[in-house]
């Protein structure tokens, strides 16, 4: 394994790894792909036979793209990072087949999405999934070495900012009361989705070269290690982006998602809770302020704290998407068999409650447990990366994915206030979908690494006889 | 890195713990409360989605479900084939109300949820089949119920024809009517507008026609209460129909000094007293006074509950509003209700009984109003078993009774509900509203005397004659059109 010694260098903590050869396991990947596709074109078949009493032929083509899709991904893994998580794939497989079969039946449902009523949103995500596998392709082969992303750290992040900055400054981009949106040629893209891995990776690059700073100097205040004051600039710079994200874009959920994803990634990089407390205590203080001085902050906590008393205005999504869960109880009311196109916007924001209202709290728990599975594989990949950059990196990712999906099921199911972020692979929308390939291809590139048996510990020594004389420096 | 790192994966697993929790309490908890939320219009898309059993009268649905216009949300449209004429039974379904009459109290039938649909419901679930409803199959008699609406055209009231025998009810009529159809359409706003329309302005006299005359509503019965004295007097041994008693010109109530007067302020017979069925062939207030007087509240009250008038509310399945003698203090008291006055108050249902008892030798059979329940595909899974309710007397006094109600019709206030070539019983009533407005005018009867084939109850709100003019006509077409075919 060339490059070892890189500039992040080595961890001294990370695991031990087997020198014995490590089990590719891409046959299993491809069994579980056959199943999540399996399963995905069994559910398009019900939900036209429920609704439409009868198959269509744009079924025959949609089973042979997206099997064609995941076969693509997989020979890729295979060629490209052999050694990567083999179940990372299948689940991102199985979450965006579900995604696609709900769109799909939400369209012949007529719920539009508001904006567009061409009623065929299916199709477009199709296409959205194929743009999403050439940025994963094209990651796993340009990336061939994750570590190569920190030497572009803080272009990363230049461009992170700008991207999370776009809609702020440009006009037209609110739609339900965010600006998180630019319009492109016909297309509406959230540059915040592709905004979060960029700075995700300079998070990365930056703690792991801060971290010793920062974990280091501190002083004993009440028993607490505290951060030196001028050390406490990187978490301030972050928590004063994430309010201007708040006040200038009203978007609650993306504030709320990078301050906690930067908090993490620091407690993780500095092993000092302190950090954990100070981002609490930022957030709590920003999250008070926001409430007082926002109209639309204050609706959405009314909303969250009484949504039957809000059921006809604030409360409305809310309340429709609660009476969705409700009706679909336990076993649901089966695929075409509920009526989730009454939630608004079921095909985005709330595109979880249509799924439990069609597959019931089993379902669900199944998507849950779908996406607890990425995740968890995810920190595993962290826990078992050997360099500090990958290590804080695969964190980052893993936990941006389950923050987000804890934020936005909260929202759905009214455990939180509601937010705008999407349902990772699920919902209906392109940017979100297209960004998450590249986060899973991130993951993916980085546990072909962590999983890679390691080089021998020296050179060949058995063929030292053949090697040619050379002059052996002191 | 890698113990903060543990931390947060076992973080994650607590966030989604938590995730799931939450799920689960609405998913199972709070479903049913969700489920059943009026907010929640899958209920209402779920009822108009299937298609809703029919009302059937004789064979023909008077209440039906048929697929809506194409671009109707909502798939089948309830529509009521005669509505007005039916509207005081099958009542309506409308997306903006509850729904009323038997639309709700046979629901679970017509919308499939009943158990005794349960081995059909098994059965859609197994073979995919849309759910559809029950057919409920009712005993009315459409030319009777056809001449009840008649009779009462144009005035307020209600009429309720039962068959003796069985308690089945033959007609149910309540006036003013209304069309249940504009009332089940799905556009709102035409619901809103002939809601607003058939509803009262404040302070005007005007009747919701929604509300049930035969059922809901509770009037003086005026003097067809003299057939529970009557009774009283006869199930005591103490009287026979040709017994005289005291009938004054004027009686003065023990306690007062106002003194009681008969219709038209005449004396019931010169002599001051008469035979017991004289004096309820000419409707003697004086005379039936002073027997429940003499009689006493215990007998009345008896009576009056073994005939049903015991403040009990019951179904036919349409709920009827319990019948009341109210309290009686005193004697005074106990005077005027034996004229079917002070705080006496009935239904048209229960008047109806009392003549369904009477004719059906002394036994009153529970009213019913739905023959059978059948399964969408027509057999039938519920018949409905005639069920004596109560005895209330003898066949001897039975007998007894009919003889005096003849000699209502034959020969007193009666008169115009004769029929020619049909024996028939009867009794008026005239009841003081206690108010301005005008008397209500009853009549109850049966007919044929000698083999009761139907007993009828007419009341017409504030109709202003009396029982005899007013009243006895309705009932007399009502029992024709029963006799008329064939019976």
């Amino acid at each position: 394994m060339a490059g070892l010694a890189s500039a992040s260098g080595t961890d001294p903590n990370a695991a031990p790894v087997g020198t014995g050869p490590t089990p590719k396991r891409r046959n299993t990947e491809l069994l579980l792909l056959g199943f999540a596709v399996l399963l995905t074109i069994a559910a398009q078949c019900i939900v036209d036979l429920t609704l439409t009493d009868a198959l269509r032929p744009e079924l025959a083509t949609f089973g042979i793209w997206f099997s064609a899709l995941w076969l693509v991904a997989h020979l890729v893994v295979r060629r490209f990072a052999p050694y990567a998580d083999p179940l990372l794939l299948p689940c991102i497989a199985m979450l965006s087949g579900l995604g696609l079969v709900m769109i799909h039946r939400l369209d012949i449902a007529g719920n539009t999405l508001g904006r567009n009523n061409s009623g065929e949103d299916a199709p477009v995500q199709l296409l959205w999934a194929t743009v999403g596998l050439v940025l994963f392709i094209a990651v796993l082969v340009v990336v061939r070495d994750h570590r190569v992303l920190a030497r572009f750290a803080y272009t990363l992040a230049l461009v992170g900012l700008v991207l999370l900055a776009i809609p702020a400054v440009l006009p037209n981009s609110e739609i339900n009361g965010a600006k998180l949106w630019i319009r492109v040629a016909g297309f509406s893209i959230q540059p915040g989705e592709f905004a979060k891995i960029c700075l995700i990776v300079f998070f990365a690059a930056y703690l792991v070269d801060k971290r010793d700073v920062l974990a280091l100097a501190s002083r004993r205040v009440a028993g607490l290690e505290l951060p030196r004051g001028r050390d406490l600039g990187p978490v301030l710079l972050a928590w004063v982006a994430s309010i201007l994200v708040l006040v200038f874009e009203r978007d609650l959920g993306s504030s709320l998602l990078l301050f906690g994803i930067f908090v993490v990634m620091l407690y993780v990089a500095t092993e000092r809770a302190s950090w954990l407390v100070i981002g609490l205590l930022l957030f709590s203080g920003g999250a008070y302020v926001a409430y007082q001085a926002f109209s639309h902050v204050r609706v959405r906590v009314d909303t969250w704290l009484d949504p039957f008393g809000y059921a006809d205005t604030g409360g409305y999504q809310i309340v429709q998407s609660l009476f969705s869960l409700g009706t679909g109880g336990l076993f649901g009311a089966g695929l075409g068999g509920g009526r989730p196109d009454q939630v608004p916007v079921a095909k985005s924001d709330f595109i979880a409650a249509a799924i439990g209202e069609e597959l019931g709290l089993f379902g669900l728990v199944a998507l849950i447990v779908l996406y607890l599975v990425l995740v968890e594989r995810g920190l595993r990949t962290s826990l078992v990366c050997r360099d500090g950059f990958g290590k804080l990196l695969a964190a980052g990712l893993a936990f941006a994915v389950a923050w987000q999906v804890f934020v936005v099921l909260g929202g759905v199911t009214g455990l939180l206030p509601l937010t705008g972020l999407t349902t990772p692979f699920v919902a209906y929308g392109g940017s979100s979908l297209v960004a998450n390939f590249g986060l899973v291809a991130l993951l993916v590139r980085i546990s072909d690494a962590a999983r890679r048996p390691a080089a021998p510990p020296a050179a060949p020594v058995a063929k030292l006889t053949d090697a040619p004389t050379e002059v052996v420096r002191p | 890195m890698n113990a903060p790192l543990r931390k947060v994966a076992v973080a994650v697993l607590v966030l989604f713990t938590l995730l799931i929790v939450n799920v689960n309490v609405i998913q199972v908890v709070r479903a049913d409360g969700l489920r059943e939320n009026p907010q929640n219009t899958r209920r209402l898309s779920d009822q108009y989605n299937r298609e809703r059993g029919a009302i059937v009268v004789a064979g023909n649905e008077i209440a039906s479900s048929v697929p809506s216009a194409p671009d109707d949300p909502l798939r089948y449209t309830r529509t009521y084939a005669q509505g007005p004429l039916y509207a005081p039974v099958t009542g309506y379904q409308s997306i903006l109300a509850t729904a009323d009459g038997l639309e709700e109290a046979e629901d679970a039938v017509l919308n499939g949820d009943d158990d005794r649909l349960f081995g059909r419901q098994l059965a859609d679930l197994f073979t995919g089949r849309d759910p559809s409803g029950g057919n409920v199959e009712l005993t009315l008699e459409p030319a009777v119920q056809e001449a009840a609406m008649a009779g009462l055209d144009g005035v307020t009231g209600a009429v309720v024809a039962l068959d003796p025998s069985t308690g089945a009810v033959l007609a149910l009529a309540s006036t003013p009517t209304y069309d249940p159809n504009r009332l089940s359409v799905h556009d709102p706003d035409a619901v809103r507008a002939y809601d607003s329309e058939i509803t009262p302005d404040e302070g005007s006299d005007a009747v919701d026609p929604r509300v049930n005359q035969a059922t809901d509503e509770r009037n003086h019965p005026g003097s067809i209460f003299k057939v529970i004295v009557s009774a009283a007097a006869l199930a005591s041994g103490d009287y026979t129909p040709d017994s005289v008693i005291a009938a004054p010109r004027d009686y003065v109530l023990p306690g007062t000094n106002q003194p009681l007067r008969n219709f038209g302020n005449e004396a019931c017979d010169p002599s001051g007293q008469q035979r017991l069925i004289d004096a309820l062939t000419i409707s003697c207030n004086t005379a039936f006074a002073q027997l429940g007087i003499d009689l006493g509240a215990d007998r009345v009250r008896e009576m009056a509950e073994a005939f049903g008038i015991d403040d009990q509310k019951f179904d036919l399945p349409l709920r009827v509003a319990g019948s009341t003698l109210g309290e009686i203090g005193d004697d005074a008291a106990l005077g005027q209700s034996s004229i079917g006055q002070s705080s006496v108050s009935l239904t048209t249902v229960q008047a109806a009984m009392i003549a369904s008892a009477v004719a059906n030798d002394g036994s009153l059979m529970k009213p019913f109003l739905v023959d059978s329940i059948q399964a969408p595909d027509l057999s039938v899974i519920d018949q409905t078993d005639p069920e004596e309710m109560s005895r209330p007397v003898s066949a001897e006094v039975a007998e007894q009774l009919t003889t005096m109600m003849r000699s209502v019709v034959d020969n007193g206030t009666g008169r115009r509900a004769r029929i020619d070539g049909v024996q028939v019983a009867g009794k008026t009533g005239t009841a003081e509203t206690g108010t301005d407005a005008p008397d209500h005018n009853w009549f109850i009867g049966f007919a044929p005397a000698d083999d009761p084939t139907i007993a009828v109850a007419v009341f017409v709100k504030n109709g202003g004659g009396t029982g005899g003019d007013t009243s006895a006509p309705i009932a007399r077409a009502v029992m024709e059109a029963h006799l008329g075919q064939g019976n």
